[in-house]
Order: C-alpha cells, then sequence, then structure tokens
C-alpha cells in the first residue's frame, strides 16, 4: 500500500478521516479538562487559606 | 473484603488511588489505541462491499459501546448513592456524565459520517439511531440536573434517581436491530458463537473497545478527584492538598 493510497481509503477519505479526526478531538479534549480543572481549584482552595489564615 | 469495599469509601483513599492509578492507565491506553489504530487502519483488510469506508468500524462501535457502558455505570452508581449514600459513589456518577455524552455524541456523528457512503443519508429516524439520540438526551439533563441543584448531595440523588429510570432505554438501543426493521445493520459481534465479521477486522475492533473504555477509566478517575475536591473542600486534607501544589 502506497501512502496515497492509504489517505485516498478508496474515495471514502472524506468520511474517514473526518471520524477518525472528530475521535482523537473529542479524547484530546476531555483528557485536558480535567487536569486543568483540578489545578485551577487546588491553587484557588490554596489562595483562599491563605486569606482567612491572614486574617485570622 | 467487606474492609476494602470501606476503605475504597473514604474520599481520601479513593483520591489517592485514583491519583496513583491515573498515570498508569493513561499509558496502557495510549499503546492501546497506537496498536488499535494501526492495525485498523493499516493491517486490517479492506471490505469487499463496503471498500475502506467500513474502517469507521474503529471508532464508531466502541464509542457506541461505551456509550451504553458508561450509562450502566452511572445507573449502578445511582443505585449505590440512593441505598448507601456513598460520597465516592456520587463522584464516580458525576464524573462519568460528561464522558457518556461525548461517547453517544461521537457515536452519532462517525455513524452518520458512515451512513452517507453506505445508506445514501447522514441520518434517518429509525429506532437505532432515535434511541441513542435520547440516549444523548438523558446525558445531557443529567448534567443540567446537577447544575441546575445547588446542593451536591440532593442534586447527587435527584441525578441518581435519572439515571436509574433512564436505564429503560439501554435495551431498547440494544435489540432496537432486531425488535424493528431498521437501515442500521444487525449485531455482528455480540453474537459469539457464530460472529459475522472476520476475525482480521474484529481483533482491531476489540483492542479499541479495550483502549476506549480504559481512556474511560482514566479521565472518569480524572474528573471523580476534581469531584472530590469540589465536595471535600473544607477538610484537612484537601487543605494540605492544596498548600502543598502551591510551592
Amino acid at each position: 500500500m502506497t501512502p496515497q493510497e492509504f489517505f485516498y481509503m478508496d474515495g471514502y477519505y472524506a468520511f474517514v478521516w473526518s471520524s477518525y479526526g472528530l475521535a482523537l478531538l473529542v479524547l484530546l479534549i476531555n483528557l485536558v479538562i480535567p487536569r486543568w480543572r483540578e489545578r485551577r481549584m487546588l491553587r484557588r482552595l490554596a489562595r483562599e487559606h491563605r486569606r482567612t489564615r491572614r486574617s485570622a | 473484603m467487606f474492609l476494602w469495599f470501606h476503605k475504597l469509601g473514604s474520599p481520601k483513599i479513593f483520591y489517592r488511588l485514583a491519583q496513583r492509578l491515573t498515570p498508569w492507565l493513561g499509558g496502557i491506553t495510549a499503546v492501546l489505541l497506537v496498536v488499535g489504530l494501526y492495525w485498523g487502519l493499516v493491517v486490517a483488510p479492506t471490505d469487499y462491499e463496503q471498500g475502506d469506508s467500513y474502517r469507521i468500524i474503529f471508532v464508531h462501535v466502541p464509542a457506541a459501546w461505551l456509550s451504553m457502558f458508561v450509562y450502566m455505570i452511572m445507573a449502578v452508581s445511582g443505585a449505590i448513592v440512593l441505598i448507601w449514600r456513598m460520597k465516592v459513589t456520587e463522584a464516580i456518577m458525576r464524573a462519568s456524565a460528561p464522558l457518556g455524552a461525548w461517547f453517544t455524541f461521537l457515536a452519532l456523528v462517525t455513524g452518520s459520517l458512515w451512513g452517507k457512503p453506505m445508506w445514501g443519508t447522514y441520518w434517518v429516524w429509525d429506532a437505532r439511531l432515535t434511541s441513542e439520540l435520547i440516549l444523548l438526551f438523558l446525558y445531557l439533563g443529567f448534567i443540567a440536573l446537577q447544575n441546575a441543584i445547588e446542593d451536591r448531595r440532593t442534586a447527587a440523588r435527584a441525578g441518581a434517581i435519572l439515571a436509574l429510570v433512564g436505564v429503560v432505554n439501554i435495551p431498547i438501543i440494544h435489540y432496537s436491530v432486531e425488535w424493528w426493521s431498521t437501515l442500521h445493520q444487525g449485531p455482528t459481534v455480540s453474537k459469539l458463537d457464530t460472529p459475522s465479521i472476520s476475525l482480521s477486522m474484529l481483533a482491531p475492533l476489540l483492542v479499541m473497545a479495550v483502549a476506549f473504555t480504559l481512556y474511560y477509566v482514566t479521565v472518569a478517575l480524572m474528573r471523580a478527584r476534581c469531584e472530590i475536591i469540589d465536595a471535600e473542600s473544607n477538610s484537612s486534607w484537601v487543605r494540605e492538598l492544596a498548600r502543598q501544589r502551591e510551592h
């Protein structure tokens, strides 16, 4: 199989590659969101606790 | 055994375990995804009827399986939430909903991208497609409900009831292709005694299915960690965790 044949997918390249592209995009987005969210939450908590400690 | 179960019910222990497991699970998932993609896109033979368009199966079917599997996890967690009020299962249930919604969305879109060249249409209102669309609405309803109710524990109980009621849709999706005459093809894999799919295509499909399942477990644990931090933000161990992260 040549690279051209591989990308051509029997003429179904538009359907096949958009399916795979979308799948990878969905998997990546969902991997990044919780990492980002956890880091942000912990940073916010640390800030809040520092403030309450100072005012106490 | 019961002691082990009891320990896992502690948000702190669950958080630490999830933290330790995620890199390993993520690593295995990545390897399986690469193997499955190579096998499915390059090694597996071209279909004599559908040409290379059938290769969409390697993302479509795992996504569709996971859309139902994640819902079952939510329903089982929902039952545990209602009976034992376990905080950890609340976190798992809430962490699963957006992932299930994404898998359902992916199954619907890749299905329609497969339907266009094979059936000549992106969408038909047949039993399989319609019941899968209802599944997407169930997920979105669950998420909306969680956002609408201020108190976390009340929200979790309301969501658990919704998840349990919606579970009737799962057998409808599964058997829809047998109960009604639909454009969607019948089952090819679940008839394990005589699967009507060749092994050279079945093997990469199973690798992709395992990869998607492990991906779900990994990301659900990561999301559950966020849920636990949110729920336990006033406890001393979460404060300590936040303080450590600062440095």
